[in-house]
């Protein structure tokens, strides 16, 4: 088993060296960049939009629940809500979200690609097929990804916003002026940091799992399946070690 | 040409192809028959480079294939065109885009340059008109001519057909045997055509390599392949109520 292990390891370190090298032609992999960038952005956002106002209604009614007594400043709610949003709740629930999403659909497109044998025909006109099909889905991750967290981030928080003027749980003031005490600008580059490293983990296992696919249909199904797990373990794996080392 | 030397090729324990020695003459359909698992698709796969046998040596005009590097292996990629079984065209994109995917990734012409030239192969394949349609909307016959215009786009020097009538009827069959002959002595291409089809035997087959458990069994042609003394060809080409037939007639 651990020698399965080290050979994945290996498998995926050599997949990475091939998907890193200089694409074949620079427009084309422009133009792919575009592409991926639209249906990976574009294609999640409604999604990920609903998540995190319904994220940010539930963390704000249960925090509300929680800090009833008269000695905790009325701000608490707020500063509580967005420190718990910005810092862990959207970069890692929406990033494990994207898994399910983006890492299952790009595993599905490469795998079947695969199986359909035009991986082999990228390879035969002298294309390098990890580099064309996958620097691109890299690239467009590590630029959407943190983008799609930042505006969750806004959604989340304007999710609580709603809640405490519907459900009277705090006063609007009282939750903005929590909303917006005690910001440090580290917390942004922390959060930019674990999503960034993420979405390469996100784009590079699905990538990799596809890829590497032997067989046919059945096949597809067990890769798509081991990419979700073995991406959603790294991110909350990483998770912890860039939380300790960042903070 | 090109030539294979003791070509072997091993998975795990198992042996598929067993020391081969056979070769593809220039500008003409070159078959390797044989039933299904007597190492055929391996053979060719080993031919294009997706597969590197452990042993022996494949030459392409004298040059080993195995020991080029990675560049020169990239470029005489480039002078490959390649005709899967399933087709395999890229089904994000259109007939057109597709046939001019290898002009796109490996020339600098410009767009009208390539459009001329998708509409050259298109017309050649007799499928003008189908351009703006997607792989999923062509029938298994189309989709394998449209799968020739895009291995002829860039003038390939070598041009590899891993079982092109799989999956057809006769008839069309029969079409795209003629159109990869007429398409070989056309452009003067050296092609190798991977198939298991009496008819694509007997009347495209210039040179006939016949595979059988891994070994190289008979070479020959169409002219002899009716008349041979090989016992496991026989039992091949013969193997239908319809050819056995025919052989008992005459």
């Amino acid at each position: 088993m651990i020698k399965r292990f080290l050979e994945t390891v290996g498998e995926y370190f050599i997949f990475l060296g091939k998907v890193f090298s200089k694409p074949a032609k620079r427009s084309e992999f422009f133009r792919r960049l575009i592409d991926e960038m639209n249906s990976m952005g574009v294609g999640s956002l409604l999604i990920v939009c609903i998540v995190a106002i319904c994220m940010g209604s539930v963390i704000t009614t249960q925090t509300a629940l929680q800090i009833e007594s008269p000695w905790i400043p009325k701000w608490t709610l707020g500063f509580t809500v967005r420190t718990s949003v910005v810092m862990e709740l959207c970069p890692t629930i929406i990033t494990l979200l994207l898994v399910g999403n983006l890492g299952s659909r790009i595993t599905s497109e490469i795998g079947s690609m695969r199986v359909t044998e035009q991986i082999d025909a990228l390879e035969v006109m002298g294309i390098n097929p990890a580099s064309f099909l996958v620097l691109p889905k890299i690239v467009a991750a590590l630029i959407t990804i943190p983008i799609l967290i930042i505006i969750a981030i806004f959604f989340a928080l304007v999710g609580g916003y709603i809640t405490v003027i519907v459900t009277h749980v705090s006063s609007p003031y009282e939750f903005y002026d929590g909303l917006t005490s005690f910001f440090r600008m580290y917390d942004l580059v922390y959060v930019l940091t674990k999503t960034t490293i993420f979405a390469f983990v996100l784009s590079s296992v699905s990538s990799f799992y596809g890829y590497r696919i032997k067989g046919g249909a059945l096949e597809l199904g067990k890769a798509n399946v081991n990419g979700i797990v073995v991406s959603s373990f790294i991110i909350l794996v990483l998770n912890l070690v860039i939380t300790s080392i960042m903070l | 040409m090109i030539e294979l030397h003791n070509v072997s090729k091993y998975f795990g324990e198992r042996q598929v192809l067993k020391s081969i020695n056979t070769q593809f003459e220039e500008g003409k359909v070159n078959l390797i028959i044989g039933r299904s698992g007597s190492g055929k698709t391996v053979m060719m796969k080993s031919l294009i480079g997706l597969l590197v046998p452990e042993e022996g040596e494949i030459l392409y005009s004298g040059r080993n294939f195995n020991q080029f590097t990675a560049k020169e292996k990239q470029d005489l990629r480039t002078e490959m065109g390649m005709v899967y079984q399933g087709s395999a065209l890229f089904d994000s994109m259109t007939i057109q885009e597709n046939v001019m995917f290898p002009l796109t990734m490996l020339t600098d012409q410009k767009y009208d340059e390539k459009l001329e030239r998708v509409n050259f192969c298109l017309k050649r394949v007799d499928l003008e008109g189908t351009n703006s349609l997607f792989p999923d909307e062509l029938s298994g016959g189309m989709k394998k001519r449209a799968a020739i215009a895009r291995a002829i786009a860039c003038n390939p020097k070598y041009l590899f057909c891993d079982e092109p009538n799989s999956g057809l009827d006769p008839k069309t069959s029969l079409l795209i045997d003629e159109l990869i002959f007429e398409i070989t002595h056309e452009f003067g291409i050296t092609t190798v055509v991977n198939t298991h089809d009496i008819n694509s035997v007997i009347t495209i087959g210039e040179t006939i390599s016949f595979v059988y458990q891994g070994t190289l069994a008979w070479r020959g042609d169409k002219d002899h392949v009716l008349t041979s003394d090989c016992e496991t060809l026989n039992d091949f080409i013969f193997a239908q109520p319809l050819t056995q037939r025919i052989r008992d007639l005459s």
